[in-house]
């Protein structure tokens, strides 16, 4: 009898060959596997030393006692983290941003909850999620005081703007995407026309318009307040990135759908909303993922306009004489803010993708 | 300074997304944090991080100084030439032409058959020709009773003399770059993952060096397969060149809006702004699409990288 059990190698020999097969399987592999490991390890070192190490984190340390350190100087998050949060919202009120901050990720939350998906739940959390921030940011309701969109600042500004960009931008962008398709040929062209404008625009542009020169061109009554105008502008240049996306989504749903209802004599409102829309929905699920983590970093880009968001009041923070020289800090702390939603939401894009994958394989 | 931006991004984004595809593990790690970090941070954040870094660099007295290039906290001054901005225009612009010549000999189809010694006769001429004219513009333009070169040197608290780039700029290409290398990393590394398997051990049957299947099968296959995307970014990264004003002019709004008060011009300069930008990106996308044909629809054999 011939063995022909094949004998388990040794783990540590197993080790050895994966060893020498990723990472030494060539003179020159090799060199580039040191160098990595050398700059990967000065680079930890590196951040571990300036972060934590080196850092000083008693809140009423100055320059002075940083500079002694020589490591990040914590002391500057410590001081003026309310701030970054808030910007020049009345200091005593501060609770009610925070609240609604709280409000509004949680409704995000929520709303990525696969239990949550349908058109009433969806509806209901976000029309009450929106008039409870709505009530505590602007106030002169429930006994709260009255302070105006002007003093809005920090995350809940960046939160409010990304947040009703998508809410009103999604919509928007089903209608343009639907009117681009549509048979009349007038409709299509025009649609057509004006998405392709707003896609080659840069969004700065667009926010100087309806910002800035706006009011000047519509009567008084229309304008409304900088704040508004600017959302619009934001949702529409979503929109119209949005409604591309979904109408690669539609161009991939096989045509046989809609003419097999369209034979079935379902009406157009249901054969879109029912048919054609969730299908299309699925096939442009990862760019619209994507597509929203844009949104939320664009948001960013309204501190020119002269809003008081995250990056601003950060900007703000240390430009006072006394941290001029702590901007580092307060970068890492906001860029820290940023990734953490933005990660997030990415992460929990691909989460989805591999979801909504495995009924199709 | 966009096409430097782009420019950098690319050759940046070339190495990390060859790090990201690579057999390397600690390369790969490298890559992903690279990608990972500066993805997810919005660009007018880093931005302002870049552009603070270079506004804290040492003022003019001890400016950081190698040969007669000066780095201050005000800007990157080098040795210029005492002439006339017009004719640095037009000298610059004759090189580029014959830059666009020399490449459109090479590229092009109609020279195919003109044998390589002509050809190479050709775009030397051209490039000598260029050169000459590019130096008599400047020497017609040259401010009379100057030096011809003009150095940088410190005078009283300021640096005088040379050329000065305002750290705006440098700030801005260098997000750019860092910001576009990121984007591109990912989708030169989508493009090689595109290139079949198949292909690969092809060409390593066919007993190729590895750095001739890697230039010749797997760079090209990977370059067509991403280029529709590089098209979409390159016009994302030049419609972010505006950004440039969040830093330039931290107040441009107030500019703005005071100057429509005044005179009401800022809407013809709005629309110049935006018509510009059309007229930027249309053609960016038309050129790059051109070339997207030209190596995506014929199934013949295709040049390496251009």
């Amino acid at each position: 009898m011939t063995d022909l059990s094949i004998h388990a190698p040794d783990p540590s020999q197993r080790l050895w060959r994966r060893l020498r097969s990723e990472y030494f399987a060539s003179p020159l592999g090799s060199i580039l596997t040191l160098v990595c490991v050398a700059i990967l390890g000065l680079l930890i070192w590196w951040v571990l030393d300036w972060t934590l190490f080196r850092a000083t984190f008693e809140a009423d340390a100055r320059a002075a006692e940083c500079r002694a350190n020589g490591g990040a100087c914590w002391a500057v998050i410590a001081n003026r983290w309310r701030l970054i949060m808030f910007g020049i919202y009345p200091y005593d009120e501060q609770w009610r941003s925070a609240l609604a901050c709280v409000i509004v990720i949680a409704t995000v939350v929520l709303s990525c909850l696969p239990r949550m998906w349908g058109i009433i739940r969806l509806a209901a959390i976000w029309l009450f999620a929106a008039l409870a921030f709505y009530i505590l940011m602007k106030g002169g309701a429930l006994g709260l005081s009255r302070v105006s969109e002007e003093q809005w600042g920090g995350l809940a500004l960046t939160l409010f703007l990304f947040v009703s960009t998508v809410v009103i931008g999604m919509p928007l962008a089903v209608m343009l995407a639907l009117m681009r398709r549509s048979e009349m040929p007038v409709i299509a062209r025009v649609t057509g026309l004006f998405i392709d404008a707003i896609r080659s625009l840069p969004l700065l542009a667009i926010l100087f318009t309806f910002a800035v020169v706006l009011p000047f061109v519509l009567p008084a009554m229309l304008t409304g307040e900088k704040l508004y105008r600017v959302i619009v502008g934001l949702a529409i240049f979503f929109a119209a990135y949005q409604a591309e996306i979904i109408r690669g989504g539609l161009q991939g749903t096989a045509s046989g759908q809609e003419e097999a209802a369209k034979a079935l004599g379902i009406p157009y409102r249901y054969r879109i909303s029912r048919i054609v829309l969730p299908q299309a929905f699925r096939l442009a699920l990862p760019a619209t993922i994507n597509q929203i983590v844009i949104t939320f970093m664009e948001t960013s880009l309204v501190v020119v306009v002269g809003f008081v968001e995250l990056l601003a009041a950060g900007n703000a923070a240390y430009n006072t004489g006394e941290w001029k020289f702590a901007y580092v800090e307060v970068y890492v702390f906001i860029s820290a803010i940023y990734f953490t939603f933005v990660f997030g939401l990415s992460r929990y894009g691909a989460y989805l993708e591999r979801r909504m994958n495995v009924g199709r394989r | 300074m966009g096409f430097v931006g782009l420019f950098c991004a690319t050759l940046l984004g070339l190495v990390i997304g060859l790090a990201r595809s690579s057999k390397n593990a600690p390369a790969r790690l490298l890559g992903t944090i690279y990608i990972e970090i500066f993805c997810n941070i919005p660009l007018i954040v880093q931005l302002f991080f870049w552009y603070a870094v270079v506004t804290q660099l040492p003022n003019p007295r001890n400016a950081i100084q190698i040969g007669h290039v000066m780095l201050t906290g005000r800007g990157l001054h080098f040795p210029g030439l005492n002439v006339t901005v017009l004719s640095a225009v037009v000298a610059i612009a004759i090189m580029i032409a014959a830059l666009f010549v020399i490449l459109w000999i090479a590229v092009a189809r109609r020279f195919g058959r003109v044998e390589s010694a002509r050809r190479r006769l050709l775009s030397l001429g051209v490039l000598v020709t260029g050169i000459l004219g590019a130096a008599v513009a400047l020497s017609w333009g040259r401010i009379p009773e100057t030096p011809l070169v003009s150095l940088p040197e410190l005078r009283g608290l300021n640096i005088r003399g040379g050329f000065q780039l305002r750290p705006e700029i440098y700030a801005l290409a260098f997000a750019i770059t860092v910001y576009g290398a990121a984007y591109i990393g990912e989708i030169v590394r989508g493009g090689f993952k595109s290139v079949g398997r198949g292909q690969v051990e092809a060409a390593q049957a066919l007993g190729l060096s590895p750095w001739r299947v890697f230039s010749r099968v797997r760079m090209p296959l990977a370059v067509r397969a991403m280029l529709p995307i590089l098209i979409n970014q390159y016009v994302w990264l030049i419609k972010a060149t505006t950004l440039g004003i969040a830093v330039g002019f931290s107040d441009f709004f107030m500019v703005i809006a005071g100057s429509i008060t005044h005179s009401g011009q800022t809407l013809e300069l709005i629309g110049i702004l935006m018509a510009g930008f059309l007229i930027i990106n249309f053609s960016l996308a038309a050129v790059l699409n051109r070339v997207n044909r030209a190596i995506a629809l014929k199934g013949k054999q295709i040049g390496v990288a251009q």
